[in-house]
């Protein structure tokens, strides 16, 4: 942004707020996605300042909406955290053929320290392997002004443009100073371009060279962008650096030459060669895999890395410090904090606390439930993926003999369940085990672990409006599941142990689903409705 | 540090205890006040009762958005048995903020207890030469109200004059 346009206005917001304005003043018309720390509250905020903002039931889909938007004229975000794009990945490929004559910005939220995820991928990788180009902002004020910026590539390539943040980004407040206008929104209106937009093979072809050829321009182009910043120093020290690392860089080596990136696909080649050479040792800082480094030696430049152990976890300040000291030494552990717990009356203590004592096999998934794993309950064996809860309790039926195999069961969260626990039940009923299977369905109403979002099955939208309400149980009979139960809680212990004796000794196939609202949502219900 | 020299805060506690809201407050502040401050914290699970810190910086620029461990000017912390984990994060002649500090018998509700500590703060950082005149009682009063519900904000304001009466004493006699 040339800083005519900025405003006089000084807000102190967090990345994810900060991009969240930038979308609204940037003329988005549709921010849509699926909750995930760090990336929740983008929307939120969008839909707390005016814009149109929803839930979908999982990435895969908020992508595809976002898209059609984008195909007739208008801008439209689609936000998740980094393992979301795993969901989302099938179209997020194909889209990269596409031509787009709106704009399609699709916001990755990545977690290196695994704050709150089961993973630390790094989707910087995504960017090369779906040819996207790619935005790394460094502070509020870059989420906003990149947003800006992604918006404005993304029309000009037509094609979708990558802002990857990181937990620190997102959750980091400081100054942003805003723009002064909204720009003007499209007016969508549909075009037909079945070259553009059906990927059969013989268009997808010719789409693919066109992809190659926009992506050699934008090379070009962001040579000179504005997008990346040399901060002056000494000669002896360089470094190279993105994302909130470049700040983490400033402080451990306030002496040094340092090249900010702020696109990191394709990169400016050039521009860090020549850096390079004006500096006597140069290393490339990145929390996570070695893209840079690996990017950058491809072309011949000669740069340094960091050691492997920094490629775990989250940089600091010290850590860069360890970097650049070529210190390999083991780091200290740090003073083991209190880990979280099930709330004090949370509806799925009971739950675990009689699967501990059946001693099932729980193929878990993701939510607080998952805190079933933690003393004292210990009643989780596995968690991969949300929905793998399903799948992976009918791959052990399969193979374990009839007397283990009996004891497994599937235990989901109704949010996880409508992302992609419905597939799961879609194949248990077409690919039966001879033993049966039960899958336990812990509906409190809420998508509670990621901060209380609401989803197709709360019957409320984001905007907390009201919305159809999808029935589990409906749903779970339309697939061709007869025995299926709903039950309060389990509020009763006794009889919720004596439910699931009998299904488990059935044989045949059944959903359970426990239905108690999560204590957090009902105190936020009665505060909302005070107010 | 950073040119005029940054202030580095950290709020520790448990999940539930206010961290956030404290930074947040004490963010607000400081921003108002003019100074660059950057706030940053891990936050997700924070409300299943877990540890939660959450770090506030300000000063003339501020870089990193996260203080280095043992770099902390002022540590404060909400639960007692979360003084040890965080101890760490102090640098050596920093000034630890612990529960003991305010009598807990006189908050309204436990729930003020991380209001009380900010007003502890207050006095304290009123110490510092680059903060000194800057940070009004006022300019703390508005940020605890847009920060919280109406219908907490005199128990919230009772309690930060009650935090800044228990520094004004435990400065006085150092
Ligand atoms: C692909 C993907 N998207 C989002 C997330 C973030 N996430 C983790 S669990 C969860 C849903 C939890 O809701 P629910 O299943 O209802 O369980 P609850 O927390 O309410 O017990 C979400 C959105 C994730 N881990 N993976
Ligand atoms: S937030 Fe809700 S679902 Fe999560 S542990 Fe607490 S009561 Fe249970």
């Amino acid at each position: 942004m040339s800083p005519q346009d900025a405003t006089e206005d000084r807000l102190l917001l967090s990345g994810n707020e900060a991009i969240a304005r930038a979308a609204l003043d940037a003329g988005v018309t549709l921010g849509t996605g699926y909750p995930g720390t760090p990336s929740t509250e983008i929307l939120e905020t969008f839909s707390a300042l005016g814009g149109r903002a929803q839930w979908a039931p999982n990435e895969k889909v908020a992508l595809e909406v976002a898209l059609g938007a984008a195909f007739v004229g208008a801008r439209a975000v689609a936000t998740m955290k980094h393992v979301g794009l795993n969901v989302a990945a099938d179209p997020f490929f194909t889209a990269a053929y596409t031509d787009i004559p709106g704009a399609l910005v699709v916001v990755s939220a990545d977690d290196p320290g695994l704050a709150s995820s089961q993973n630390e991928q790094d989707n910087r990788r995504y960017a090369v392997a779906a040819g996207v180009p790619m935005l790394e902002p460094s502070d509020s004020q870059e989420a906003y002004d990149f947003t800006f910026e992604a918006v404005r590539m993304a029309e000009k390539w037509r094609m979708p443009v990558l802002l990857r943040v990181t937990t620190r980004i997102c959750h980091s407040k400081t100054i942003v100073r805003p723009r002064k206008a909204p720009i003007d929104k499209p007016e969508p209106r549909f075009e037909r371009d079945a070259r553009g937009r059906v990927m059969i093979p013989a268009h997808a072809r010719i789409a693919h060279s066109r992809l190659r050829r926009k992506l050699g321009e934008i090379a070009d182009w962001t040579e000179n962008s504005g997008l990346h910043r040399t901060l002056d120093g000494e000669s002896s020290l360089g470094i190279v650096a993105s994302g909130v690392v470049a700040a983490h860089v400033r402080e451990a080596a306030p002496q040094a030459r340092v090249l900010k990136l702020g696109q990191t696909y394709p990169l400016p080649i050039q521009a860090i060669r020549e850096f390079v050479r004006s500096v006597d040792r140069c290393v490339a800082i990145e929390e996570g895999d070695p893209y840079l480094v690996e990017s950058i030696r491809a072309e011949g430049i000669a740069v340094e890395g960091k050691a492997a152990m920094y490629r775990f976890g989250e940089l600091n300040v010290s850590r860069v410090r360890r970097i650049l000291a070529r210190d390999e030494s083991p780091e200290p552990e740090p003073p083991k904090g209190k880990p979280p717990e099930l709330c004090k009356g949370c509806p799925h203590r009971t739950a675990f606390e009689t699967l501990r004592d059946m001693d099932c096999i729980v193929t878990g998934d993701i939510g607080c439930y998952t805190l079933g794993v933690l003393p004292p309950f210990q009643a989780m064996d596995t968690c991969v993926c949300m929905g793998a809860a399903i799948g992976v309790g009918l791959g052990m039926r399969h193979a374990l003999p009839p007397e283990q195999a009996r004891r497994v069961v599937s235990v989901i969260g109704d949010s996880t369940f409508v992302h992609s626990g419905i597939t799961g039940l879609v194949e248990m009923a077409y690919n039966p085990p001879s033993t049966g299977h039960v899958v336990l369905i812990l509906d409190n109403g809420t998508t509670a672990m990621t901060g209380l979002q609401d989803h197709p099955g709360t019957g409320r939208r984001l905007d907390r409006e009201p919305a159809d309400k999808l029935s589990f149980e409906d749903l779970a009979r339309s697939i061709g599941i007869q025995d299926v139960h709903v039950i309060d809680g389990p509020g009763d212990p006794v009889a919720f142990r004596r439910l699931m004796e009998e299904c488990l000794a059935s044989g045949k196939l059944s959903v359970v689903i426990a239905r108690r609202p999560c204590i957090l949502a009902v105190a936020r219900d009665k505060k909302m409705e005070q107010a | 540090m950073t040119a005029g020299r940054a202030i580095d805060v950290v709020v520790g506690g448990l999940g539930g205890q206010g961290v956030l809201k404290a930074s947040d407050i004490l963010a607000e502040v400081v921003f108002s006040a003019g100074f660059d401050v950057k706030k940053s914290e891990i936050h997700g699970m924070s409300q299943r009762g877990g540890s939660v810190t959450s770090d506030v910086r300000f000063g003339q620029e501020v870089l990193s958005p996260m203080v280095p461990e043992g770099e902390a000017d002022y540590l404060v912390v909400l639960a007692a048995d979360q003084i040890e984990p965080n101890r760490h994060l102090l640098r050596e002649g920093g000034t630890l903020l612990e529960p003991s500090l305010i009598d807990a018998a006189s908050l309204a509700s436990p729930r003020g207890l991380n209001v009380a500590l900010l007003g502890a703060l207050s006095v304290w950082l009123e110490k510092e030469e680059n903060v000194a005149g800057r940070l009004s009682v006022e300019a703390w009063e508005n940020a605890i109200r847009s920060n919280l519900a109406p219908k907490i904000h005199d128990q919230n304001l009772e309690a930060f004059a009650i935090g800044r009466r228990a520094a004004a004493e435990r400065t006085a006699q150092e």
